[in-house]
């Protein structure tokens, strides 16, 4: 309401707004241009690569080899992606991708939710304990792990499985950690009142901790997507077989294939890597984000 | 139970309700501990399998001399650590992951506050420049590599069509020594600026504006502004940036795999990359696992120095 009446009152008079600043105005507009042309330079070197991957998906390799550049293919072109499919199984590592990086997301969620429900609303004598077992935990880096885990899981002979690429990274110290942080801010009439008319712990998980703690969830859930998705070096360690490989490690094992670099081929596998990401992170861009800078407040 | 309650002892009344109560009190701690190893246990059981168990079991392989997958070992105490230490390789591989890490923590520190003092610019485009610095950070690490490899080719690239553009010819990008890592930093600080970028972003959003104001009405420029207020103003999100930044660099693997595998003669292999060469390509596992040992108690220390600095600094935020 009261913007509306501010712009009418504005409108008549816009000289009148600038003239005391009239004076000052050169500078300002060379200030101004200058920042434009940052802004504008940041925007050119953030974007061009990833619009120079996408075109360079569809041309084919005589544009590509071309001296000097081409900028635009003639036409959109599927060729390179069907030369990606004859080389390496890439529908199969999409759909492994796919199960893996939803399957792991949601049990981290679901790890991290029950363990820090545990943490916060359940009394026990070893509690802090239990909390800092987790906490240190986020001081270990998995790479740290790999060759006593992979030795584990070779024993196992869970070597090219699925269980083998997904149990290890399960334990979730850091959800747990951002999820305990969040509980501990809620109202706890609220759970006082569940418990007096008698709902049990499961139910007050459930019906009230997780509905009041939704966007913390989608926070977790979208930056453990992103980690699953983009995670290369376990899988990497377990699988040389194409049936349980995920994307990433499939875009390497293309790279190695490819004695003569075929820059199109591998674009358009690239594409194919990171275009998921890409949609998520348009669409969801915000709650991503928010995900992702928690640890900064919290932390 | 009931039966229990009717009968009272001769000596105090209250008694029978406290031994009631007492028991229903254990029930209750009974409860509340079956449902805490319900619930928490999963999850610490996971903890300690795959991520204490390894990091104990880590410190045991690196007294070995063992090879990866073979079952005969032997146990030599520190000398993989000896070896390490002595090792010809080892002031590169240290020289290297330090100059890796100083520059992309240096690089991306400025550069990301430096861009976020752009984005906290009321100006047109902003919305646009926040989305496509951030971009980067949510994509694979091995695609990243891959698409600036193309982008760095010396021949068909676009960078050394803008090199040649400015009268100057492109290094051997992939072949020679100083550029390979050199390259490998450029597309970290690519890939990470933006993340540094919106933390920062939400750190100046939290500078009041009455500061800004104050400072203007006691005639401080915009420059003077800046650096006397705002910098120390974001002190503790530079201390955070800084622990998150080193420790992200120091473990950075995807963009070496990608990128140079490590060479040109180990030119870029980082302390983390040399981890992965002995244990799975040469397969000395022993010594991966001392190097492995090391790294560990790098960002260990790292991190402490950094907390305890962290507390003294950070309370007038």
């Amino acid at each position: 309401m009261s913007t509306t009446v501010d712009e009418r009152v504005d409108a008549p008079t816009p000289a009148g707004t600038d003239q005391p600043k009239g004076r000052r105005r050169p500078f300002r507009a060379h200030l101004d241009a200058g920042l434009y042309l940052t802004l504008i330079a940041a925007i050119l070197v953030m974007s061009v690569p990833l619009i120079w991957m996408f075109l360079a998906s569809f041309k084919e390799s005589g544009e590509i080899y071309s001296v000097p550049l081409q900028w635009l293919p003639e036409a959109f072109e599927w060729a390179n992606y069907e030369q990606v499919a004859t080389s390496i199984p890439i529908g199969r590592m999409f759909a492994n991708s796919v199960f893996l990086t939803i399957a792991g997301a949601g049990l981290k969620v679901f790890l991290g939710l029950t363990c820090a429900y545990a943490l916060v609303f359940i009394d026990v004598p070893f509690k802090r304990v239990a909390f800092v077992v987790v906490i240190f935990a986020l001081l270990i880096p998995s790479q740290i792990t790999i060759i006593p885990n992979y030795t584990l899981i070779a024993s196992l002979g869970w070597l090219n499985t699925y269980q083998g690429i997904l149990v290890p990274g399960l334990a979730s110290a850091f959800g747990t950690f951002l999820f305990r942080q969040h509980f501990r801010s809620l109202p706890i009439s609220v759970l006082e009142a569940a418990q007096m008319d008698g709902a049990g712990h499961w139910r007050r998980l459930w019906r009230f901790v997780v509905p009041m703690s939704m966007p913390t969830i989608a926070a977790v859930g979208l930056i453990s997507l992103v980690a699953e998705w983009n995670d290369y070096l376990w899988p990497m360690l377990v699988t040389d077989n194409t049936d349980t490989m995920t994307l990433p490690v499939g875009l390497t094992l293309l790279q190695s294939l490819d004695g003569l670099q075929n820059w199109g081929v591998l674009m358009a596998a690239t594409v194919v890597v990171t275009t998921p990401m890409l949609l998520i992170f348009l669409v969801l861009q915000r709650r991503l984000v928010s995900g992702l800078t928690a640890g900064a407040v919290t932390g | 139970m009931t039966a229990q309650t009717a009968t009272p002892t001769a000596t105090a009344p209250s008694q029978p309700h406290s031994a009631q109560r007492r028991a229903a009190q254990r029930r209750k701690r009974l409860r509340n501990l079956g449902f805490f190893a319900l619930l928490a246990g999963p999850n610490i059981a996971l903890l300690l399998i795959f991520v204490y168990r390894p990091l104990l079991l880590s410190f045991y392989y690196s007294m070995l001399q063992w090879n990866m997958g073979s079952s005969v070992a032997r146990f030599i105490g520190f000398e993989n650590y000896v070896r390490w230490f002595t090792d010809p390789d080892t002031p590169q591989v240290m020289g290297t992951t330090a100059i890796f890490a100083v520059t992309t923590v240096g690089g991306s520190l400025v550069l990301g506050l430096g861009l976020a003092l752009l984005l906290n610019k009321k100006i047109f485009g902003r919305g646009i420049a926040r989305t496509v610095a951030f971009a980067p950070y949510v994509l694979s690490g091995i695609a990243v590599g891959m698409l600036w490899l193309y982008i760095f080719d010396p021949r068909y690239g676009l960078l050394s069509t803008l090199l040649e553009a400015i009268g100057l010819s492109s290094p051997q990008w992939y072949t020679t020594s100083p550029w390979a890592l050199i390259m490998i930093i450029i597309v970290y600080l690519w890939k990470h600026v933006g993340y540094v970028a919106l933390i920062y972003l939400a750190g100046l959003q939290g500078v009041p504006q009455d500061l800004h104001d104050a400072a203007a009405i006691d005639g401080a420029g915009k420059t003077r502004t800046f650096w006397s207020i705002v910098l120390p103003l974001l002190g503790p999100v530079t201390f955070f940036l800084l622990i998150t930044t080193i420790l992200s660099s120091l473990q950075s693997f995807d963009l070496i795999k990608a990128m140079t595998d490590g060479g040109p003669l180990g030119s870029t292999t980082t302390l983390m990359y040399q981890i992965y060469v002995e244990g799975f390509q040469t397969g000395r596992a022993g010594f991966a696992s001392a190097a492995a040992t090391i790294l560990f108690v790098i960002l260990l220390v790292i991190t402490a120095v950094q907390l305890k600095f962290m507390e003294r600094k950070v309370h007038y935020a």
